[in-house]
């Protein structure tokens, strides 16, 4: 289909954003234009703006600007202080051709339930830094399904990944029906010197945020789901406690 | 209407479109490209798969307007191209084409794959072109081609 009409500007800074709706890669926004899911009346295009560009690392970490693309992040361009764990996320979201345009920022803002950001980089302890001058952990930006704790007009400027502890491992596993659809179920596991901490996400609300796996396996139990995507949750659960050795 | 400026198959193109045309829809309604096409427009399919900027991307969920200043290359504009010009034979010898609806957005994906990937084995060829769909011939043949093609190159 094609969208309904909206007045369209591109922004030359951020100052001047306003609070109207925004676009980066418009690889989720785009299929909600398209589908006429979302009207708008008026987007602003930031997806080239220079203070959204650019990453940067050092010892405490790394800092990706929000349009820091799926790509980037996958071609090792933007720094992964994981070591290859965000890396190898980037690599499994949606298609190539839509990790070419699509951003983080843009991805973490949408908060479409089933995103991988959400749950990986709240598994990472990752910051979001706003025009608002805020710090939002990103376990607490996304209140539910496409809602944040956002302001209206106040938009993400960066993503700030802190650098884990030596020995941190670090696993996810989602269901999907085929390679690239919308994740079913999805866990994420992290172990090492400050503990165990598990992120469940696609659970059609805001990823959950638990301290144990034991903690996460009475969370899916709870959770009003059909059976297959609980069991699906528990399958990635025990895949990624595996894999981090817990 | 805004005014877009981008290039296409390296010629300048200014053209007045509405903010919520598509890519697809300036390439194909306004420039005559019929080559890119449109199968599902909302990214899910890969048969309006164009480059841009010297990456595959979706031009169904890429606007005109968004297109400013960019470089635009479409299955037209492969023509020379030594890469492409063994895709295209592969494609043939190992019946990777029937209708070939999809197959101008599978051959700029199968490209990229060739230059970026160029050790992938034939599981990473098919998770690679997972966003590509094909209703028709399936996908043997098409894995098979690229492959063809990479193995040549090595």
């Amino acid at each position: 289909m094609k969208p309904a009409a909206f007045d369209y500007a591109r922004a030359e800074s951020i100052a001047e954003i306003g609070t109207v709706r925004v676009i980066a890669g418009g690889q989720s926004l785009g299929p909600m234009l398209n589908l006429r899911l979302a009207r708008p009346e008026r987007l602003v295009d930031i997806r080239r703006l220079a203070a959204l560009r650019g990453t940067a690392e050092d010892a405490t970490g790394a800092t990706w600007g929000a349009a820091t693309t799926h790509a980037e992040v996958e071609d090792g361009i933007a720094p992964d202080p994981t070591g290859g764990f965000l890396q190898g996320v980037a690599r499994t979201i949606a298609y190539r051709a839509v990790r070419n345009r699509g951003t983080v920022g843009g991805s973490l803002a949408h908060a479409d339930p089933a995103a991988d950001w959400p749950v990986a980089l709240a598994l990472a302890e990752a910051v979001a830094l706003t025009s608002a001058a805020r710090e939002i952990p990103v376990a607490a930006l996304v209140l539910g399904p496409f809602e944040t704790s956002l302001a209206p007009g106040e938009i993400i400027t960066a993503i700030r990944i802190p650098r884990p502890a030596a020995g941190t491992r670090h696993a996810r596993h989602k269901l999907v029906r085929k390679t690239g659809e919308f994740a079913q179920a999805m866990t994420a596991v992290r172990s090492g010197p400050q503990g165990m901490r598990v992120v469940l996400g696609a659970i059609d609300a805001a990823p959950m945020v638990l301290d144990g796996i034991a903690a996460a396996r009475e969370a899916i139990a709870a959770l009003s789901l059909p059976p297959h995507r609980r069991a699906g949750l528990a399958a990635c659960l025990d895949r990624a406690a595996t894999e981090v050795g817990a | 209407m805004t005014r877009v400026t981008l290039t296409v198959n390296g010629a300048p193109v200014t053209a007045e479109v509405e903010p919520r045309t598509h890519l697809a829809d300036l390439l194909r309604e306004t420039l005559g490209l019929t080559g890119t096409h449109l199968g599902c427009e909302h990214g899910v399919c890969g048969a309006c798969t164009v480059e841009i900027d010297g990456a595959p991307q979706r031009s169904c969920i890429s606007y005109a307007v968004a297109c400013e200043g960019s470089a635009v290359r479409t299955i037209e504009g492969f023509g020379e191209d030594p890469v492409m010009a063994a895709l295209r034979e592969a494609f043939s010898a190992h019946h990777a084409l029937q209708c070939g609806y999809c197959t101008p957005g599978m051959l700029v994906m199968a490209r990229d794959i060739v230059l970026r990937l160029p050790d992938a084995d034939e599981a990473r060829v098919r998770e690679e072109m997972s966003g590509n769909l094909c209703r028709c011939t399936g996908y043997r043949g098409i894995v098979r081609a690229i492959m063809a093609v990479l193995q040549d190159r090595r």
